[in-house]
């Protein structure tokens, strides 16, 4: 074991009680406030209900009954069926898997991107960081809805492709934090410690600076998942995202849209899923905020 | 005094060299996009039964047998004079199509910014003075949600309830379809020309018609305002001059509205700039919904058939706008805030 290591262990012991307080501190401010507690649950339920898919949905989402289609909601179909007789709330069970799949594989791909941008950035700042820095602002510089919409236009209209496209616009906003967390303690002893026992830019990045940064950029991730839920369901609505007969929250609200006049169940369901998912997110990052706001902090 | 001008000439043109860099970047971007593309344009331009020949004519006639970056300095070329290539499927140059369809947008947007920022404003300030009340714990769910809605779901229920049930506003579509073609198109902006033609039935039919596409629109982008101005407000209103004021005599609501608020406008005045940028992206989703012929119906139509110039142009001009509005709403602070003199 070299030098660095061992710091590097120590280090970690003694931040390790400090950061498992800080998190138990963050859950009890989550848990008094009435609306994040609400966001909490919700994301629960979410989480529940695409796991459990197919044991809490009533009927197959993708069966067919072409001699009860358009049935308002009753005790047998709880939110109606579809205009080809499939079961609406089946399908929104199902569908739960749908947008988890989204919302974890935009986390995973964008959360490495954004972090390495960020942290190359801060950490050799000058050329690289205005280089790298010009790149994130020239992706900032479009509303994330509509340079999804290109990006799937120039690959093809499919969920994996809205996926894709969702991440090429997510990550300018972690790119920023991690640069922004990395300057901060660019300078701190540690670092120059290690430099100076030979450890080189990437061993330190890896090692040292990211663990740093992780926190922020997990707390921005979440934040931005309700922004990511609104593109998907509108890539999906647009025709650009899942495609029929996938039953995508989006997706369905479009083809639902048809027989909207007669059938109000058919768009009015699928759409308040996706209000409530991404109003739980939305709830949950603002008390997330308020929980790590400092001036918060010194009042309790 | 000449250094201090001399630093002010630098730091503008320090400014205008990293726009410019951001902006050949956009280019960069845009093109890769275009290239990226499933589709071929010289297959899409002669059709399915054209013979070899023709198809090679035209391929070699859009430059694509050339290596790729002599293809982006034709680009290049050709943005600079302002030539964006021919739409496909309108036959037309790409920026008329554009500036024909952009005013209904504007007229859209603007509306929606009109009632976001009053609504949100309002808001804002109520919040900050009730905080930790109920009207803020109230406020803050209600442009949460405005915020966490799905804007073409929150467009589809309000045809719904507004138009089908009550039938208090027009439904899709700019007016009733009873009136197209009843204005001389001048300006584009129906209101205008209807007013200019002196057809009041119908500018009221267009009123009815932008109210409630607008009115959503601007609900979703007031979440952000209102969270600002809470934050600006709360800033002001934990200042020692507030006391003093309330110590001197001024009424509870004199304090706020004249001495607090009016210490945030400049501040705000960037956010409306900004906000005004994002409801773009809402504008292209509530358009599809009320089959409004703006700019966003535009961009979803061409991409489903994948007409990439027109693609390319209207994600280009998407980035400008957002470039245009940061730095205006920059300049904007510059100008009214005296500190940055």
């Amino acid at each position: 074991m070299t030098m660095s290591d061992t710091s590097r262990a120590t280090d970690a012991r003694r931040a390790m009680p400090q950061s498992l307080i800080a998190l138990r501190n963050i859950c009890v401010f989550l848990a008094r406030t009435p609306t994040s507690a609400f966001g909490l649950i919700v994301l629960g339920v979410l989480i529940f209900t695409a796991i459990f898919a197919p044991l809490i949905a009533t009927h197959d989402p993708y069966v067919q009954d072409l001699q009860n289609t358009l049935a308002p909601p009753d005790a047998a179909h709880f939110f109606g069926t579809d205009e080809l007789g499939r079961d609406i709330f089946s399908r929104l069970v199902h569908g739960s898997r749908i947008t988890l799949t989204i919302i974890s594989l935009v986390t995973v791909v964008v959360g490495p991107i954004g972090l390495f941008m960020g942290t190359v950035a801060g950490y050799f700042g000058g050329r690289v960081d205005t280089v790298l820095m010009r790149i994130t602002d020239i992706f900032l510089s479009f509303p994330s809805l509509i340079l999804s919409l290109a990006f799937v236009a120039a690959l093809g209209p499919s969920l994996n492709n809205a996926i894709i496209a969702i991440s090429l616009t997510a990550w300018p906003p972690i790119a920023r934090l991690a640069r922004a967390e990395t300057m901060t303690f660019r300078k701190a002893d540690y670092i120059a410690a290690a430099r100076l026992q030979g450890a080189s830019p990437a061993r330190i990045i890896w090692k040292s600076i990211v663990p740093m940064c992780l926190p922020s950029v997990m707390i921005r991730l979440t934040l931005n998942m309700a922004t990511v839920i609104l593109t998907a369901a509108g890539l999906g609505f647009l025709g650009l995202g899942a495609q029929p007969p996938m039953p995508e929250w989006g997706a369905m609200i479009a083809t639902g849209r048809r027989y909207m006049i007669d059938s109000w169940w058919l768009v009015t369901f699928p759409g308040l899923a996706i209000l409530s998912v991404s109003l739980a997110f939305n709830l949950l990052g603002d008390g997330l905020r308020d929980a790590l706001d400092p001036k918060q902090m010194m009042k309790r | 005094m000449a250094i201090e001008l001399k630093r002010r000439l630098g730091g503008i043109a320090g400014q205008a060299g990293s726009i410019a860099v951001t902006l050949f970047g956009l280019l960069i971007l845009t093109f890769a996009i275009g290239r990226i593309m499933p589709n071929d344009p010289a297959r899409a331009m002669v059709g399915e039964d054209a013979s070899p020949e023709v198809y090679r004519a035209v391929y070699e006639q859009l430059g694509l047998d050339r290596p790729m970056w002599e293809q982006f300095l034709l680009y290049l070329r050709d943005v600079l004079q302002f030539d964006f290539g021919t739409s496909i499927r309108s036959g037309q140059p790409v920026l008329h199509d554009i500036l024909h369809v952009l005013p209904a947008t504007i007229e859209l947007a603007t509306f929606a910014i009109i009632f976001g920022a009053s609504f949100g404003i309002t808001l804002g300030v109520m919040a900050a003075v009730n905080k930790d009340r109920w009207p803020d714990h109230l406020i803050r769910v209600i442009s949460l949600m405005g915020h966490s809605m799905p804007i073409f779901w929150t467009g589809m229920i309000g045809l719904l309830v507004f138009y089908a049930g009550f039938g208090w506003v027009g439904g899709s579509g700019r007016m009733s379809q009873f009136y197209i073609g009843l204005v001389p198109e001048r300006t584009n902006f129906l209101l205008i020309d209807s007013a200019l033609a002196g057809e009041w039935e119908v500018f009221r039919s267009a009123i009815n018609h932008i109210i409630l596409p607008a009115s959503l629109l601007g609900y979703s982008s007031s979440a952000y305002i209102t969270r600002m101005t809470r934050s600006f407000m709360l800033d002001q209103l934990g200042q020692e001059y507030v006391t003093t004021a309330r110590v001197k005599g001024l009424s509870k609501r004199q304090t706020i509205w004249r001495h607090a608020f009016g210490n945030i406008r400049v501040q705000l005045v960037t956010i409306v700039a900004l906000a005004y940028g994002a409801l773009l992206e809402g504008a292209v989703l509530i358009e599809a919904v009320f089959a409004w012929p703006g700019f966003g119906q535009y961009l979803t139509s061409n991409l489903l058939i994948g007409d990439m110039n027109a693609v390319m142009t209207c994600v280009l001009l998407v980035g400008v706008i957002f470039i245009g509005l940061n730095i205006l709403s920059d300049v904007l602070y510059r100008i009214f805030d005296p500190r940055t003199k």
